[in-house]
C-alpha cells in the first residue's frame, strides 16, 4: 500500500465518521429535509431556524432519555 | 464459516472465565473479566439474537417498517441501521449502568458480573430488541398503548403509573448523588454550576445564531465544560472563591431542586436541549476513551471475588446477595426503562425489520459493557479505600478514625493517611462517606485514565469524571421532570381537561410543581439521613425498574401467545418469573423483614424506639420523624409497586389463558403486511 493509498483510506474514515456523527446528533436533519421526496408536494419548505424548532419540540414531548 | 466462529468465541468465552475462576483466590486482571464480556455478548449476539428474532419474533425484512410507510422527512425516517443505532445507544445509556455496579460491588466483583453478562445476554437485550419489533410492527406505538390494545385497559393504566412513579423515584436518587458528589467540594460545585450557562449558550447558538449546527455547538459546548474543569481547579486555590462554592447537602439540594423546577418550566431550546447535547458527546466520548484505556492499562481487580457482605450485613446497602444483587444492578442487566425507549421513538427510523437485532439487542449490549466498566472502576480500587468512601458516616462513624477503625476489622485495611493523600491526589478535602458512587467510580477511572494517559492529571481527571457523570446525571432530571409532568398532565387532564393541555401554562406551572415536589421530597428526606439516602432510594428505585420490565416482557409474553407462537414465550417468560421472584423476594423483605438495615417498617419502628428513649444526639432526633414517616411511605410505595406487577402478571396470564382455551381475546393491533420496497443494508 502506498502513501497515497493509506491517506485516501484515512480520509474516508475521517469523512465517514463526521457523517455519521452529523447523522446521529441531528446535524444534516435540515438537509435530508429539503431533499427529502415527500417535501417537494408540500408547498415552500420550512426555514431551517423553523424546522428545528419544530423537530426539538416533538423530541421532548416523549420519552426520549433514559436511567 | 459460522461454526468455526462460534467454536473461537465459545473457546475464548471458556478460557476467560475458566482464568477468573482459577484465580479465585488471588488478584485477576481485569483484562480476563472484558474478554469473558465480549465472548459472551459475541455469542448471545451470533446465536441467540439471531434465532429468537428468525424464529420467536419471525423478523421479516420483506415488510415494510413505519419508518418507509410514512416517510414524511420528519419524525418517521428510515435511517441507516450504524445511525439509528447511535441515536438508540445515546437514548438508553444512562447514569443508571455507572452507579448499580458500583453498589453492588460491596458483594465482591463476581456476583455482580456474572448477572450483568448473564442478565443482558438473556434478559435485557431480548427485551429491548423484543418491545423494538412489536412497536416497530404497530406504528410505533408506545409500551402503555400496547398493554392497553393487547393486554386491556388495566396494562394500560398499569404501565402509565408505574413510568410516572419511577421516574420520580429515578430523579430523586440521581439528585442525591450529584449532591453528595458536590458537597464539600468547591471544585465539583463551581465545575457543575458553571456547567448550566454553557449549556445555555450553547442553546442561544443553536437557537438565534446559527440555527441547527448541532455538531459545531456541541463542540463548542465540550470545549467550554473542559475549561470549566481546570476553571473550578482555579476556583479550588482561591481562598475567596473557594469559601463561595463550599456547600453543604441541604443547600445543593435546594439548588438540585430549584434548578428542576426552572428547567422544567423553561423552553426546551434553552437549557435541555443544549445540554442533551453535551451530554450526549461526553457519553460516547467518556465510555469509548475508558474502554481503550482499560485494555492499554489492564489493571489488576482488588476486591476479592466475594466478600462476607453477601450475607446480608454490607455497609451500602443492607441485604443479601439474593435478591439484592439483582435488585441493585438493574440498568446494565435488565432496565424495564429500555422499553420505553424502544417503543415509541426507535420504531420511526427503523429502515428495515432486519435491523432490530443490531439495534435492539446490540445497544443493549454495549450498555452492558458500560456496567462492566464500571464494576472494574470499581473493583481496581484498594478494597479498604472503596469502602471508606462509599460508607455513610452513620454506619461506619463519622471520624476518620472510627471509619478506618471499623473498616480495617472487616479486613479490609485502609489508614487515615492513605486516604488523606488519596483525597489530596484528587483534588478534595476528604474521600470519607462519600456515597451514592459517583465519588468513588471518579476515583476508579481517574486512577484507570491517569495511570494511562498521565499520572500527574489526577485530580483533574477525578473532577472531569465527576463533570461527566453530573452533566448526564442533570441531562435525564431535566427530561425526566418534563416527562414527569406530560404524564401527569394526561393524568389529570382526565379530572379536568384544561389540565390536560400540555401548552396551558397554569398548568404547565401546577404540574411542573407537583413532579419537581414529589421528586424533591424524596431527595430532600434522602439528603437529611445520616446513612447517606442512597441505601434506601437504590433499592427501590432497583425495585421500581425491574417492575416496569416485568410489564414489558409481559406484554411481549402475552402478544407472542396471542400471535400462536406459545411454544416460544420461554424466550420472554423466563425472564419475567426471574424478575417477578427476584423482585417479590426483595419487595418481601424490604417491607417485612426484622432487620432494620433491610426492613423499611423495622427501621420506622427501631428509630421511633430511639426516640422515645431519647438516646438519639440532638441533630439525629431532630431528622428522626421525617425518616420514619419516610421509611413507611417506602414500604407502602414498594407495595403498590409490588401489586401493580402481580396483577399485570395475573391479567396477563389471563389473556394467555383465553387464548389457548379458544375463547376471544382482545384483536390483535399489528399492522397489517406491506411489501418493503426498501432493502435491508448488508447481510445481517
Amino acid at each position: 500500500m502506498t502513501v497515497r493509498d493509506l491517506r485516501a483510506v484515512m480520509g474516508r474514515t475521517v469523512a465517514a465518521t463526521v457523517g455519521w456523527l452529523r447523522a446521529v446528533t441531528g446535524d444534516d436533519a435540515y438537509e435530508r429535509y429539503l431533499t427529502h421526496p415527500a417535501r417537494t408536494h408540500e408547498g415552500p419548505p420550512m426555514s431551517r431556524r423553523t424546522f428545528y424548532e419544530e423537530r426539538e419540540k416533538r423530541k421532548w414531548s416523549g420519552v426520549s432519555r433514559c436511567c | 464459516m459460522n461454526k468455526i466462529v462460534g467454536v473461537l468465541l465459545a473457546g475464548g468465552g471458556a478460557i476467560a472465565l475458566g482464568g477468573i475462576a482459577l484465580h479465585r483466590h488471588e488478584p485477576i486482571n481485569a483484562l480476563w473479566i472484558v474478554t469473558a464480556a465480549v465472548c459472551i455478548y459475541a455469542l448471545g449476539y451470533r446465536f441467540y439474537a439471531a434465532w429468537v428474532a428468525a424464529r420467536v419474533l419471525s423478523v421479516d425484512p420483506s415488510r415494510a417498517t413505519p419508518a418507509e410507510r410514512y416517510d414524511n422527512g420528519r419524525d418517521f425516517v428510515p435511517t441507516h441501521r450504524w445511525i439509528a443505532f447511535g441515536h438508540h445507544f445515546a437514548a438508553i445509556a444512562g447514569p443508571g449502568p455507572l452507579v448499580g455496579p458500583t453498589l453492588a460491588a460491596q458483594f465482591g466483583y463476581l456476583p455482580g458480573t456474572l448477572w450483568i453478562l448473564v442478565g443482558a445476554v438473556l434478559g435485557g437485550c431480548v427485551q429491548d430488541m423484543t418491545i423494538l419489533l412489536l412497536s416497530t410492527r404497530r406504528d410505533g406505538r408506545s409500551l402503555g398503548q400496547m398493554a392497553r390494545d393487547e393486554l386491556g385497559a388495566f396494562g394500560g393504566f398499569a404501565a402509565l403509573i408505574g413510568t410516572l412513579l419511577i421516574m420520580i423515584l429515578l430523579i430523586a436518587v440521581l439528585g442525591l448523588v450529584v449532591v453528595n458528589a458536590m458537597k464539600h467540594s468547591p471544585w465539583s460545585t463551581a465545575t457543575i454550576f458553571a456547567t448550566v450557562p454553557v449549556a445555555m449558550l450553547v442553546g442561544v447558538h443553536l437557537r438565534r445564531l446559527r440555527p441547527g449546527r448541532i455538531l459545531e455547538a456541541s463542540a463548542l459546548g465540550v470545549a467550554l465544560v473542559l475549561l470549566a474543569v481546570l476553571a473550578g481547579g482555579w476556583v479550588d486555590t482561591h481562598p475567596l472563591l473557594r469559601g463561595v462554592f463550599d456547600w453543604s447537602s441541604l443547600p445543593l439540594a435546594g439548588f438540585v431542586i430549584g434548578y428542576g423546577w426552572i428547567a422544567a418550566i423553561l423552553p426546551v431550546w434553552l437549557l435541555l436541549a443544549p445540554r442533551d447535547y453535551l451530554s450526549t458527546f461526553l457519553k460516547l466520548g467518556t465510555v469509548a476513551l475508558l474502554a481503550v484505556a482499560i485494555v492499554l492499562l489492564h489493571p489488576q481487580i482488588k476486591m476479592p471475588a466475594l466478600t462476607s457482605f453477601v450475607d446480608g450485613h454490607g455497609p451500602l446497602f443492607g441485604g443479601k446477595i439474593f435478591p439484592f444483587v439483582f435488585i441493585t444492578i438493574a440498568c446494565g442487566a435488565v432496565s424495564g426503562f429500555h422499553a420505553l425507549i424502544s417503543s415509541g421513538t426507535t420504531p420511526k427510523l427503523i429502515a428495515s425489520e432486519a435491523d432490530v437485532r443490531l439495534i435492539g439487542y446490540g445497544s443493549m449490549m454495549l450498555e452492558s459493557f458500560v456496567a462492566i466498566m464500571a464494576m472494574i472502576a470499581a473493583t481496581l480500587l484498594d478494597p479498604g479505600v472503596y469502602f471508606a468512601i462509599n460508607s455513610g458516616a452513620g454506619v461506619v462513624g463519622s471520624a476518620p478514625a472510627a471509619a478506618v477503625h471499623t473498616i480495617s476489622s472487616w479486613g479490609f485495611p485502609v489508614t487515615v493517611q492513605q486516604m488523606q493523600a488519596l483525597a489530596h491526589e484528587m483534588g478534595e478535602t476528604t474521600l470519607f462517606a462519600r456515597t451514592g458512587g459517583a465519588p468513588s467510580l471518579a476515583v476508579g477511572m481517574a486512577s484507570i485514565f491517569g495511570s494511562t494517559f498521565g499520572r500527574g492529571l489526577l485530580s483533574l481527571w477525578y473532577h472531569f469524571a465527576i463533570m461527566f457523570e453530573a452533566v448526564f446525571i442533570l441531562s435525564t432530571l431535566d427530561a425526566g421532570t418534563r416527562v414527569g409532568r406530560f404524564m401527569l398532565q394526561d393524568l389529570l387532564g382526565h379530572l379536568y381537561e384544561p389540565l390536560g393541555r400540555t401548552s396551558w401554562y397554569p398548568s404547565v406551572l401546577f404540574s411542573s410543581t407537583l413532579v419537581v415536589a414529589g421528586w424533591g421530597y424524596f431527595l430532600y428526606v434522602g439528603v437529611i439521613d445520616p446513612n447517606g439516602g442512597v441505601n434506601i432510594l437504590w433499592p427501590l428505585f432497583g425495585i421500581a425498574n425491574q417492575m416496569l420490565a416485568a410489564i414489558a416482557l409481559s406484554v411481549a409474553t402475552g402478544i407472542l401467545v396471542k400471535s400462536g407462537k406459545a411454544r416460544y414465550a420461554a424466550v420472554t417468560l423466563l425472564p419475567l418469573a426471574w424478575l417477578a421472584i427476584v423482585t417479590t423476594a426483595a419487595a418481601w423483605q424490604k417491607i417485612l423483614s426484622a432487620d432494620p438495615r433491610i426492613g423499611l417498617i423495622a427501621a420506622a419502628r427501631a428509630l421511633s424506639a430511639h426516640l422515645a428513649a431519647g438516646t438519639l444526639p440532638a441533630q439525629a432526633a431532630a431528622a428522626a420523624p421525617q425518616l420514619i414517616f419516610n421509611q413507611r411511605l417506602d414500604a407502602w410505595l414498594t407495595g403498590i409497586f409490588t401489586a401493580v406487577l402481580w396483577l399485570v402478571i395475573l391479567d396477563m396470564g389471563r389473556v394467555c389463558a383465553r387464548k389457548l382455551r379458544g375463547l376471544p381475546v382482545p384483536a390483535p393491533s399489528e399492522a397489517p403486511y406491506q411489501a418493503a420496497r426498501l432493502q435491508p443494508e448488508g447481510g445481517t
